[in-house]
């Protein structure tokens, strides 16, 4: 298990506990974390599941994948270069126990 | 409240039939638009709202029982206030009324109807297609039907050569079974993609070891004792080996409630650019509706997740009558097709006539079909070519253009270019 913490704007936080190998988009469209929507069910096609990683936790996650980059320059809110990532990409378990993300206040 | 019928109803019950993307979406712009009325949502299926694209590609490349992907997470209805009937289907539409029938015998009211009933597969009608063995793929049950077949049979064969097909062909092929698919069109996807760029697909099929059969329609099924499909004869007369059949024929939409209370219906149910039927009352949206499209020229039906989820974005402000701009829906359509390692893009709508330009080189394995008409960009096709499509999405999306020559040359920054088209520069 992995476990996962979503920060919001207004000071809230979802924390989830994730199966190994699910996304954090699956974990939290089927747990109702406000704000992320994985329009396209997790292929890295339609940039609504963008999270931007706290720093601390960035190491060990896995290369952005030309797909996921492409994807990143479309985000809805503003690409962080070192920090913005699609959540569809992240699997729990996949170089970390533990992650802190921060949802964007719109993904459309 | 009971208004006379000859101005639209102040919405205060919205009832929308269909739980699919589409309507999902629409009561989640109702309630973020501020709806504060009622909202019942009907949907036939006795599953939780879930997303129909996985099902077609992760779910049969999974292991072992593979979940569906929800809609939204199980609190959504509650925590949105919205009345929830799954496994109910509407039976009748009184728009004198304002109620709809459903299956279980209740009536519901509206001050606001929504149509929202997506398609149904087409039915195949070929001698043996009563046998044991042939599955459609729509529906989660259908998925979980097919996925449980594959870890036990040998031979696959797939009827139609479209999205669906080829999506599952390529899955099936990872799995490493013997794949052999029946298309009667001269190439696959004919419907929705360039001759140059169905062709390459046909080739990168034929290389993935599909068995990719052209000009080759289904003819007639053969069966072995027990009732169980066997082999599939094609409209050239050969025969195929087939421990299971897919078909993926296209799908028809859903429009027999409109047929059958009298609302126009040509090519799916007739929408304005509002998504408003010719009842002022009643909305229509998604795989079913035929709305006038901006970017087709022309009125259209289209089958996608974008389509489905913006137009449901637009029919909630045309319902609360909240559009800051125009009325008129322009939203650019674009759609994907994930087959194993072919990742297709498609931004806007091309036509057949439509000037076609090649970006990059098909023989790398990645490249991009712009789509002219009349001197003007409409359309790019991306294989495999991400930066192509998010770049021709920012362009077409402006109403803006390049020329075939900077499509063509290498040289040309697309990227740089489209996000100045963004900015509006």
């Amino acid at each position: 298990m992995a476990k996962v913490s979503f920060h919001h704007n207004d000071g809230s936080v979802d924390v989830l506990d994730v199966d190994p190998g699910t996304s954090l988009m699956r974990a939290a469209v089927t747990n109702g974390v406000a704000g992320i929507v994985g329009e396209c069910g997790g292929q890295a096609m339609c940039a609504t599941c963008h999270v931007y990683v706290r720093p601390e936790y960035l190491d060990g996650l896995p290369e952005i994948s030309e797909d996921e980059e492409e994807m990143l320059e479309c985000t809805a809110d503003p690409r962080d270069e070192d920090r913005s990532r699609l959540g569809c990409q992240i699997k729990a378990g996949e170089g970390f126990d533990e992650i802190e993300v921060d949802v964007p206040a719109s993904q459309i | 409240m009971t208004a006379a019928p000859s101005t639209p109803q102040d919405p205060q019950n919205i009832v929308i039939v269909g739980n699919g993307q589409a309507g999902i979406q629409l009561v989640d712009s109702l309630r973020k638009e501020g709806y504060a009325g009622t909202i019942t949502v009907i949907g036939e299926e006795t599953h939780f709202p879930y997303q129909r694209p996985p099902l077609s590609k992760d779910f049969m490349a999974a292991d072992k029982e593979p979940k569906p992907l929800p809609l939204r997470a199980e609190k959504f209805f509650t925590d949105n206030d919205v009345d929830s009937r799954l496994g109910v289907r509407v039976t009748a539409i009184d728009r004198a009324g304002h109620t709809v029938s459903l299956s279980d015998g209740s009536r519901v009211g509206y001050t606001t109807l929504v149509l929202a009933t997506g398609a149904a597969n087409r039915e195949l009608n070929v001698p043996g297609s009563g046998l044991e063995g042939i599955y459609g793929l729509r529906t989660l049950a259908d998925a979980e039907a097919v996925h449980a077949r594959l870890d036990t049979v040998r031979s696959v064969v797939v009827i139609g050569a479209g999205f669906i097909g080829l999506e599952f062909a390529a899955a099936a092929r990872k799995r490493g079974l013997d794949v052999t698919v029946l298309e009667y069109a001269d190439r696959p996807m004919a419907r929705a993609l360039s001759p140059v760029m169905g062709n390459w697909f046909a080739q990168a099929h034929r290389n993935m070891g599909v068995d990719l059969r052209l000009g080759e329609g289904i003819a007639s099924f053969t069966g072995d004792d027990s009732g169980h499909v066997a082999a599939a004869v094609s409209t050239t007369g050969d025969t195929y080996p087939a421990d299971m059949v897919l078909v993926g024929i296209g799908v028809i939409p859903r429009t027999e409630l409109a047929e059958q209370t009298g609302l126009a219906v040509a090519n799916g149910i007739t929408v304005d650019s509002a998504m408003r039927t010719d009842d002022e009352d009643i909305y229509a949206l998604g795989d079913c509706a035929n709305y006038p499209s901006h970017h087709a020229e022309a009125r259209t039906r289209l089958e996608s997740v974008q389509n489905a989820t913006d137009q449901a974005r637009h029919t909630a402000k045309s319902i609360l009558d909240t559009h800051d701009g125009g009325r008129d829906y322009t939203e650019l359509p674009w759609f994907w097709s994930t087959q194993g390692d072919l990742r297709l893009q498609i931004a806007g709508i091309a036509h057949p006539e439509d000037e076609t330009v090649l970006r990059g080189n098909p023989d790398d394995g990645k490249f991009s079909v712009f789509c002219f008409r009349s001197g003007r960009l409409v359309a790019v096709e991306s294989v495999n070519q991400p930066a192509d499509h998010m770049a021709a999405r920012r362009v077409l999306s402006q109403g803006r253009t390049l020329t075939p020559e900077q499509a063509a040359d290498p040289e040309f920054d697309f990227k740089t270019y489209s996000k100045a088209a963004a900015a509006g520069v």
